[in-house]
């Protein structure tokens, strides 16, 4: 499902990642990970494990990470579960990065809510930036993919930026955050709108308004007691 | 009547308050859950079944009905599993993540109460992997739950033992079909099995699985502690209870909230969202239940019922209650074409017709966009649309081909324009000899 990437040369990735291994804190999150799974049943890790293993390579790279033929080899023999098992599910979901991404992976989604919000704006600002879909800038600090729909359709448009969403974009906002993050800042995520908490319409909530200032507890208000009993 | 704030089932919907437990708590969650449980499994399905809830993740199958299928008595080498599908991904919608992230207690309650009534032994929440940092909230809000025993060894105190996993996906829209979901919680490619066996017989490793949306779980307490009459009060007959509605696109205020089931359309926009984007004479049409369900004209839906029933009779459907608005600016060819990609992209590929199909419509409808095509192709995309359509495994062939049937119902003068614009084929196209 993944688009053509442009997977790098296997004797040099084998030369980089041939000797792929858990750190001892994801030795300690694979393990985790396992235990959530009845025995014998370890192959339901693959997808949890692919994640840990890109993340780590990520953390080694200074980037949000890929794939490595080696390492996906690596969490085949963790789970005991043949290569192609595993390398099936890597280029089945779209999360795996099958080449290498840059430091911040820009996922802009362009479905139909986001599309109608402006998320051409979103790409043209990126665009503007230097950015072009499928690829990564020279510096190596972004690449920009067009996503499918993310579940922020509430606060459309929308990037996802390695592991943060930022919601209520135009064309400023999204330079804005482009160029913060160029300069090694950590933009505020989330709505960009200015007032905006989260999903709540703009302009403030049109119900539940007492949860604004208090944690506050309806269950005075319910009236009757109402708990089914034993019949 | 409108639905008062009392009566909203997820009162920190937005937020405001922290989702951890102590605040939760505050709140109503767990409280006594043990007297829920001790209502006994039969007594649970019944008021469930009573309440009137039906599915929120887009069927509206009776959930009540659908606990009821799992075995009474499971067999210790295949116990029961109850499976959350959080897996969020139907565009328009964007209700579970706000459970997830701003009151995960509820759906963690839910799961053990749901759990407990099917006799499950846990719950697999699988949510998807692109809301990472609901994720975290999620798996420290179920370690919370641990920490206080609410889930685990004995849950709540009542006797039961009953754990909840969570489980990440990696960004596959078909993994919220549920046997898809049960592959890829098995740790494969998320490709949806044939039915039958049904998972309630064969499911999750092979042992009898419940597959319920989110919504649907967090609901389960608050109906249980409220009861049947209470949630059955809202909504038309059939359309019980409140639901979470998320309306995007082209309305003032955007946003997601609760409201009573079979809200007029009108007054949902108008009380929640400020309006239509330049006044209700702008409204073009309105994709009422997120991108698999055709989309309906301004003059039907401007007074229809949200509800199952409501929508079906206008051709729709209420899918997930995800609200796409479209005002006369949009070019609703596009805004279809777009979702046609959306299904090209998202095939799993195992059936033919939908791998060759979802690709050969999308291609078809961005002609249509730009006009480039003869008049006689629109017939022919209607018939391809019914050649996909119920000749999948699962319901994403149908879901690729209602939009496109829902555009050339209602919008075929506009397709024609932009070909007459374009100076194609006036005359339908040959066909040829027989």
């Amino acid at each position: 499902m993944a688009d053509v990437a442009n997977i790098p040369d296997e004797a040099e990735v084998r030369a980089r990642w041939g000797a792929f291994a858990w750190t001892e804190e994801n030795e300690r999150e694979a393990k985790e990970v396992l235990a959530r799974y009845p025995k014998g049943r370890e192959q339901s890790g693959s997808i949890p494990l692919l994640d840990l293993a890109q993340r780590q390579v990520g953390a080694e790279t200074q980037t949000q990470g890929w794939l490595p033929v080696p390492v996906i080899e690596y969490v085949a023999r963790y789970i005991n579960t043949p290569y192609m098992r595993v390398y099936e599910v890597a280029t089945f979901y779209t999360m795996f990065n099958l080449a290498p991404v840059g430091r911040y992976h820009v996922q802009v989604c362009g479905t139909t809510p986001c599309m109608l919000r402006g998320s051409d704006d979103v790409f043209a600002a990126c665009r503007n930036k230097g950015l072009i879909k499928g690829k990564t800038t020279p510096d190596g600090l972004f690449t920009l993919t067009e996503v499918e729909c993310m579940g922020n359709c509430a606060s459309a448009p929308m990037v996802q930026i390695n592991d943060d969403n930022f919601e209520d974009l135009d064309y400023d906002r999204t330079t804005a955050i482009l160029e913060a993050l160029e300069r090694g800042e950590t933009p505020k995520p989330g709505t960009q709108e200015p007032g905006r908490h989260t999903v709540e319409p703009m302009g403030g909530p049109t119900s539940l308004t007492a949860m604004v200032s208090e944690n506050h507890d309806y269950r005075g208000e319910w009236g009757r007691p109402a708990q089914e009993t034993a019949a | 009547m409108s639905l008062l704030d009392k009566d909203r089932i997820f009162t920190n919907l937005y937020g405001y308050q922290s989702w951890r437990v102590d605040a939760a708590m505050q709140r109503g969650d767990w409280d006594n859950t043990k007297a829920l449980l001790d209502l006994g499994q039969d007594r649970i399905i019944d008021v469930i079944k009573a309440s009137g809830l039906r599915g929120r993740g887009g069927a509206g199958f009776p959930t009540g009905t659908k606990w009821s299928f799992m075995p009474k008595e499971p067999k210790p080498d295949r116990p029961n599993f109850l499976v959350i599908n959080a897996d969020e991904s139907e565009p328009g919608s964007c209700k579970d993540r706000e459970i997830i992230r701003h009151d995960p207690h509820k759906l963690i309650e839910g799961a053990l109460v749901a759990g407990f009534a099917m006799r499950a032994r846990a719950a697999y929440i699988y949510i998807r992997g692109e809301y990472i940092r609901e994720a975290e909230t999620l798996f420290a809000a179920v370690a919370e739950a641990y920490d206080r025993g609410l889930i685990g060894k004995n849950a709540c105190g009542s006797g039961y033992d009953f754990d909840v996993f969570v489980h990440r996906g990696a960004g596959a829209y078909i993994c919220g079909e549920e046997t898809a979901m049960l592959e890829s919680l098995e740790g494969k490619k998320g490709q949806p099995r044939l039915k039958p066996p049904f998972p309630a017989g064969a499911g999750l490793y092979g042992c009898p699985t419940t597959v319920n949306n989110v919504e649907s779980i967090a609901v389960a307490p608050t109906i249980l502690r409220r009861g049947a009459e209470w949630f059955s009060s809202f909504g038309a007959e059939n359309n019980k209870g409140t639901k979470l509605f998320q309306i995007s696109g082209h309305v003032n205020t955007p946003c997601v909230v609760e409201e009573a089931m079979s809200i007029p359309f009108r007054e949902l926009i108008e009380k929640h969202c400020g309006g239509i984007r330049g006044g209700w004479d702008n409204l073009l049409a309105v994709i009422p239940g997120g991108s698999s369900v055709p989309l309906v004209p301004a003059a039907q839906i401007m007074d229809c019922p949200m509800d199952f029933d409501g929508l079906k009779g206008v051709g729709s459907g209420l899918g997930t209650a995800a609200v796409i608005v479209m005002d006369k600016s949009t070019d609703v060819v596009r805004a279809i074409s777009r979702i046609s990609y959306f299904y090209k992209h998202e095939s799993c590929g195992q059936c033919t017709p939908c791998r060759e199909g979802t690709g050969w419509m999308w291609r078809v409808m961005e002609r249509l966009r730009t006009g480039d095509a003869d008049i006689g192709e629109i017939d022919m995309l209607q018939q391809v649309t019914k050649q996909v359509e119920g000749h999948s495994i699962c319901a994403l062939g149908d879901a690729a081909a209602w939009p496109i049937q829902g555009l050339i119902r209602h919008f075929r003068p506009e397709l024609e324009r932009r070909i007459k614009e374009r100076g194609g084929d006036l005359s339908p196209m040959q066909e040829a000899a027989e």
